[in-house]
């Protein structure tokens, strides 16, 4: 052995390594996982990594997407063109099919957020899936702090933070009955920061609404949306066009995109170095509603 | 230190390492404070955050910002001003990336501590200087030990409050060199700070002529971690059998894994446990192509020479530098879980490494007191955050190495068979 040799490994190499532990663990351990494909940066960065993960085989579980109905059009082609390449199973667990039949009722000020959950989890039991790879980040907001990279759900899909099982070294706790489930949250030790910079070292793809472009936008509160079908001006409103990127990729009716000259991967991570709010409080009009609007979600059984 | 030292940018960043350290005190000790001024100062808290916490402080009707709300997120945690759980937090600095793992540091929370402990390269203990060290401290200072944590900072906080008094400082530090040396822990720096006012945190203070050390953030910036990987003994537990069923990719069979130690190449003669059988390492391989080599804590897919059953929870190694292969295992345990006790015949899931067993506890030699030390021989069972050494006895070897040596190969869980809940974590004294 070399003794001059220092065996460094940087941050982002050690977080791959770690996730995509944790994608394997999960493939030997469970039954029917399935990875949470929402077209965000987080669940592309989640896909890359299942694909390195398993290499040189392909990607052994399907992708769903709980599509809410409100989607940005360059997201959906996005999606359809990944899994066609990757040659995924992709499973659509439909919002506005879900409002038809019933399951679930469009709210009064016709977000969509809320109503995913049910949608979800009809879903997770009708495949019954036993493993759900989400994309979120402890670093997001301070209810995910608090997550575990596997986190249990009871029948319910609920979560229930003052009962998580503790976790420790590398070895995750994937135990459950039949009904319950596991969220696992590869992602849970990446930064904003992180996602970027792994973008830009691996070439990841990324729908363009996350780079910089002219678009029809309305003020509200301080924040950006795009005027489109499902946001339309009130009256009194006007829309300017301005130039913005989208720093999350939610619900089409609910998030914000931000003022923003970057239109290159190099220049994003410039922006979000120099930022000083966070990404979902610059553009989730959902996470605004009380200080503890995230957890209450979550324990319904939310991403 | 200038601001822009301290921005995480661009482009350079992406060469920084990883350092995780788990912090322990209480709200007393200045321990949220600390860490909102480590995000404060590295350009990591926002402004919408700051916002909220301003007036979430406000509406509680506390006199200053309350810090520790930053931490402190679940509901539950707000209404009773507790931290319940540990608590993930990451910021970073040109050279490195830092995750916190940020335990409670009540009494009762033993449990935290050491789930925080187990995957910290360093801990970092917080006492007030006008107290000294208090039963907690030595408690803490113990937990790391036991879970090998190889770096430990004490940070002597509210030094403004004893008017920088080095002879405080020096009366603190000496005390728990003293107690830490006893306890066979390895690194030790310690620190007078003021975690209100920012001294010595970023960058050293005015206030401290007579200190001579490194600031908080320069030390966590600095201090080596490369060598604390052990890179000697080859260790790849396998986790999961690549055999792609294409038309495009035929006959590949690679074991998918995490190395957890020792360094692999290929042409290493290795031995695979549990079999004992031989083989040489055909080639190592990652998503981005072969490699020359595969060291801690890189995951890879490794191919041998020859065809030889292999699934999920063996291990590959050297010929002659091969952990136990044992059903018999000696362990120290830390006691997790509130609704049952551990107790002696009784059988758990045991997860070693990728290997999943049953195990049996044979026997409860003593359970230990954290705060003196003190074995106590006659205990008959361990409840919620005690820490006892067993005998246990599983279904089918554990492919096992001393934990003070190997921190993946030597530590364990255990799992209620009826809950599913994770009700221990073990590391392994002696696997024969």
């Amino acid at each position: 052995m070399s003794q001059t040799k220092d065996y460094r490994v940087s941050h982002l190499d050690a977080l791959e390594a770690e996730s995509i532990f944790v994608m394997r663990e999960v493939m030997a351990e469970f039954e029917r996982p399935v990875l949470l494909f929402s077209g965000g940066k987080d669940s592309i960065v989640m896909l890359r990594l299942a694909e390195k993960a398993f290499a040189p085989g392909r990607i052994p579980f399907p992708v769903m997407h709980v599509d809410t109905g409100h989607n940005f059009p360059e997201v959906l082609e996005y999606r359809d063109r990944r899994v066609a390449a990757l040659g995924l199973n992709l499973v659509i667990a439909s919002v506005q099919e879900a409002i038809d039949t019933g399951l679930v009722r469009e709210l009064p000020d016709g977000t969509r957020n809320r109503i995913q959950t049910p949608v979800l989890l009809a879903a997770v039991e009708k495949y019954r899936f036993d493993a759900l790879f989400g994309g979120a980040r402890r670093d997001e907001e301070k209810a995910r702090a608090k997550e575990r990279m596997f986190s249990f759900r009871d029948e319910f899909g609920q979560w229930d933070p003052k009962n998580q099982r503790p976790e420790l070294w590398a070895l995750y706790n994937g135990k459950h009955h039949p009904g319950e489930s596991i969220r696992v949250f590869p992602l849970s030790n990446w930064t904003e920061l992180d996602v970027w910079h792994y973008i830009a070292k691996e070439r990841v793809e990324l729908p363009g609404i996350y780079y910089a472009h002219d678009r029809e936008v309305v003020e509200r509160g301080g924040m950006f949306y795009a005027v489109n079908e499902f946001i339309r001006l009130r009256d009194g409103e006007t829309s300017q066009v301005r130039r913005v990127r989208y720093r999350t990729v939610g619900d089409a009716s609910q998030t914000a995109a931000v003022l923003s000259e970057a239109d290159t991967v190099e220049k994003v991570i410039d922006e979000v170095a120099a930022t000083r709010i966070t990404e979902r409080g610059a553009t989730r009009g959902d996470d605004k509603v009380s200080e503890a609007a995230m957890e209450d979600r979550k324990r319904e059984g939310y991403f | 230190m200038s601001q822009a030292v301290l921005d995480p940018g661009a482009a350079s960043a992406r060469n920084m390492d990883l350092l995780r350290f788990a912090t322990a005190g209480s709200v007393d000790d200045g321990k949220s404070t600390l860490i909102g001024r480590l995000l404060y100062d590295t350009k990591t808290i926002f402004a919408d955050q700051l916002e909220a916490v301003e007036a979430a402080s406000a509406s509680r009707g506390d006199e200053y910002t309350n810090l520790a709300l930053l931490t402190d997120g679940l509901r539950a945690e707000r209404e009773q001003g507790i931290t319940i759980d540990v608590a993930y937090r990451y910021f970073a600095t040109p050279r490195r990336k830092f995750i916190i793992a940020d335990t409670p540091g009540h009494i009762q929370y033993t449990r935290n501590m050491v789930t925080g402990a187990s995957t910290a390269d360093l801990a970092l203990i917080l006492v007030d200087a006008r107290k000294g060290l208090v039963e907690q401290s030595r408690r803490h200072a113990f937990l790391c030990s036991l879970l090998r944590v190889p770096h430990l900072v004490l940070c002597v906080n509210k030094m403004d409050l004893v008017d920088w008094d080095q002879q405080v400082f020096e009366k603190i530090a000496d005390e728990f060199t003293s107690f830490a040396a006893k306890l066979d822990a390895p690194d030790l720096t310690v620190i007078p700070i003021s975690a209100l006012n920012g001294d010595n945190i970023a960058s050293r203070s005015e206030a401290s002529p007579w200190y001579e050390g490194p600031s908080l953030l320069h030390h966590l910036e600095h201090v080596h971690i490369a060598s604390d990987r052990n890179l000697v003994d080859v260790r790849f537990p396998v986790q999961y059998v690549i055999r792609p069923q294409s038309t495009t990719v035929t006959d590949y069979r690679g074991y998918a894994g995490q190395v957890a130690s020792g360094v692999l190449k290929p042409g290493d003669e290795v031995m695979v446990l549990p079999s004992g059988l031989h083989s040489t390492i055909a080639g190592i391989d990652t998503a981005d192509g072969p490699v020359d080599e595969a060291f801690p804590p890189m995951s890879v897919t490794v191919r041998l020479t020859d065809e030889i059953d292999i699934s999920r929870g063996d291990m590959i190694c050297r010929p002659h530098n091969a952990p136990a292969v044992a059903q018999d295992i000696e362990a120290m345990i830390c006691w997790m879980d509130e609704s049952a006790q551990l107790r002696v015949g009784a059988k758990y899931t045991i997860k070693h490494t990728t290997r999943t067993a049953r195990t049996v506890v044979r026997g409860l030699q003593y359970r230990l007191d954290v705060n003196t030390l003190h074995r106590d021989d006659a205990a008959d069972g361990l409840g919620l955050n005690e820490i006892g050494r067993v005998r246990l006895r599983t279904t089918v070897p554990l492919l096992a190495d001393e934990y003070r040596r190997n921190r993946t190969t030597g530590g364990f869980i255990l799992i209620d068979e009826s809950t599913n809940r994770t009700v221990a974590a073990g590391m392994i004294i002696e696997a024969g």
